[in-house]
């Protein structure tokens, strides 16, 4: 298999201008990373190891971690998982339309999906639809995509949501697109295990229908979450930061990964990654 | 079956219909959608499998949508669809929200000729509760199992593009398949495509496993990059500084009225 981001003249990488942090803790080892690398590694270890990786649509961030979770994995032959990339024709195995997704799941032949929402409550609700009421909105998100349904059946549901703020992270959402835990006599094969902020991670606990902070992203702090999350959540006495990407993710991620999600999200790729994808016919 | 010209082609379309669309990923048939706009058609109800993009936001901005039947619009990477989050903040569309899997199951019940279709999840959404004509039984088979029926949706038009048909009106969709789904479920099937094929599509069992039959296709017209600025898969990719400038217009009605005169009134080659 050809790696596109050993081509040459397919990409050109040039360091990221934006805020950067260093990475690794021997002075060999620093290098600096985006926010972006930090949340794509984060997720990347939240997916783990498992079968079947599917993302939908404007899930950029989640794209770049299921594509780095398959190459992580293929580089220590591990066996690589399945990805299925909504929009992408090199990254999906379907051929039975876009209904095969949902049947897929409906099985629990998809482990891990990715969702996110206009607003997030602590109860793990997710609200895809509108602020206000919902025939007369103050605001209106583009709809629910498949949440209804896959926030159900897929095992590990990933929320992503990178503003961290009280606007986003509230403590009831106005609309329910898929509610984040269901009465024990509803069928439900899934649901959430974690919430990705661009300041935090929180895992979510089902029992007890609530997150608890896992990590603090280097850069930010306790008080900070705190004082940005609209929802009350459990956090343990001492609450750890972060790991940084190591230098062998950030290699993957530049120099591999990061051609592959130029394929789906190429101005993201352009933005985040410095990557220039040359015109190209029927990548859509 | 192979219609003289686009307008033509799109006659079976008429004001107050069920119209019916893909995916953008799956084919959107946006030449034909600037003819609709051209000719004034009104009051549709959309109904997109299951998200769509510009060319719902052009169709409401146009003021030819009356219902929205959808799980979301949105333009993707270039952002929210101005004029379809425009319209809803105004009360001016009547929304049906759905869920993607809901769309595809209520398509397939009518392509199996049965009343309704059961799906899991919804429960405890507000999707489910601003959705009266859906219903939550008990599973018969089962034992204090709730389950959600949606009805059958039986589209008047469905309309598509994809990459070629040939001369008997078979028309080639390749792993488009829910492109199938549609022209089983709607009363009449509209399509625009890249080209003709010279010969049967049918008599080649590789072309004809992703092939739609002429049997459902009620009219065809060839519209070469009919699917820009959208992309056909395989064929050529999303025109992005074009999603850019329409994204940047239709901010405002200004801007959208702009962009009609631009693109859409004046007709201009892709």
């Amino acid at each position: 298999m050809v790696m596109p981001g050993l081509v040459p003249g397919i990409h050109v990488f040039r360091p990221g201008t934006n805020k950067t942090w260093m990475a690794g803790t021997s002075p060999a080892m620093t290098e600096t990373f985006r926010d972006e690398e930090l949340l794509a590694d984060v997720i990347c270890r939240l997916i783990g190891e498992v079968r079947h990786v599917a993302v939908g649509a404007q899930s950029p961030i989640p794209a770049t971690a299921a594509l780095l979770a398959r190459e992580r994995a293929n580089l220590h032959n591990l066996g690589k998982p399945y990805l299925s990339l909504l929009g992408s024709r090199e990254h999906t195995f379907f051929t039975d339309g876009s209904r095969e997704l949902f049947d897929c799941a409906g099985q629990n032949r998809v482990d891990v999906f990715f969702l996110s929402g206009g607003q997030i409550d602590g109860a793990g609700n997710i609200n895809l639809v509108s602020v206000g009421g919902y025939d007369h909105p103050r605001a209106r998100f583009p709809g629910s995509f498949g949440s209804a349904y896959l926030y159900y059946v897929v095992p590990k549901v990933i929320l992503f949501r990178l503003e961290h703020s009280r606007r986003t992270l509230v403590p009831k959402v106005d609309f329910i697109s898929a509610p984040g835990c269901s009465p024990d006599n509803v069928y439900r094969s899934g649901g959430p295990i974690a919430l990705v902020t661009n300041r935090c991670l929180f895992d979510f606990d089902r029992a007890q229908k609530r997150f608890r902070l896992a990590s603090v992203h280097p850069g930010h702090t306790l008080a900070e979450v705190i004082d940005n999350t609209g929802f009350d959540f459990d956090r343990p006495a001492d609450v750890p930061t972060t790991p940084a990407p190591s230098a062998e993710t950030l290699r993957l991620l530049r120099t591999v990964v990061a051609p592959m999600v130029a394929e789906v999200y190429p101005e993201f790729a352009t933005r985040v990654f410095n990557i220039v994808m040359p015109a190209k016919a029927g990548i859509q | 079956m192979i219609a003289r010209s686009l307008d033509e082609a799109l006659a079976p379309i008429g004001d107050g219909a069920m119209l019916a669309v893909p995916r953008e990923g799956s084919g959107a048939a946006m030449a034909a959608t600037r003819a609709l706009i051209r000719r004034g058609v009104k009051r549709f109800h959309l109904v997109t499998l299951p998200t769509s993009s510009l060319q719902a936001d052009l169709l409401i901005g146009a003021g030819c949508v009356t219902t929205l039947e959808t799980s979301a619009v949105s333009l993707g990477e270039f952002g929210p669809a101005p004029r379809f989050t425009a319209a809803v903040l105004a009360g001016a569309i009547h929304m049906r929200d759905a869920t993607c899997p809901a769309l595809h199951a209520q398509l397939q019940a009518t392509e199996k000729g049965v009343p309704f279709m059961p799906l899991r999840g919804l429960l405890g959404s507000d999707v489910l509760a601003h959705r009266p004509d859906w219903k939550v039984i008990d599973n018969p088979f089962g034992n204090s199992d709730p389950i959600v029926l949606l009805p059958a949706l039986k589209p008047d038009v469905v309309l598509f593009h994809a990459p070629m048909a040939d001369r008997a009106g078979n028309v080639f969709i390749g792993t488009q398949r829910e492109l199938i789904t549609l022209a089983h479920a709607a009363q009449k099937t509209v399509v625009t495509v890249e080209k003709i094929h010279d010969g049967d599509l049918l008599r080649d069992p590789l072309l004809a496993a992703g092939t739609l039959p002429g049997f459902y296709v009620e009219a065809i017209a060839v519209e070469p990059r009919g699917a820009w600025p959208l992309p056909l898969p395989d064929h050529y990719g999303i025109d992005a500084a074009h999603l850019r400038e329409y994204a940047q217009l239709a901010a405002t009605p200004e801007g959208f009225a702009q962009y009609l005169d631009r693109y859409v009134y004046e007709k201009r080659a892709a």
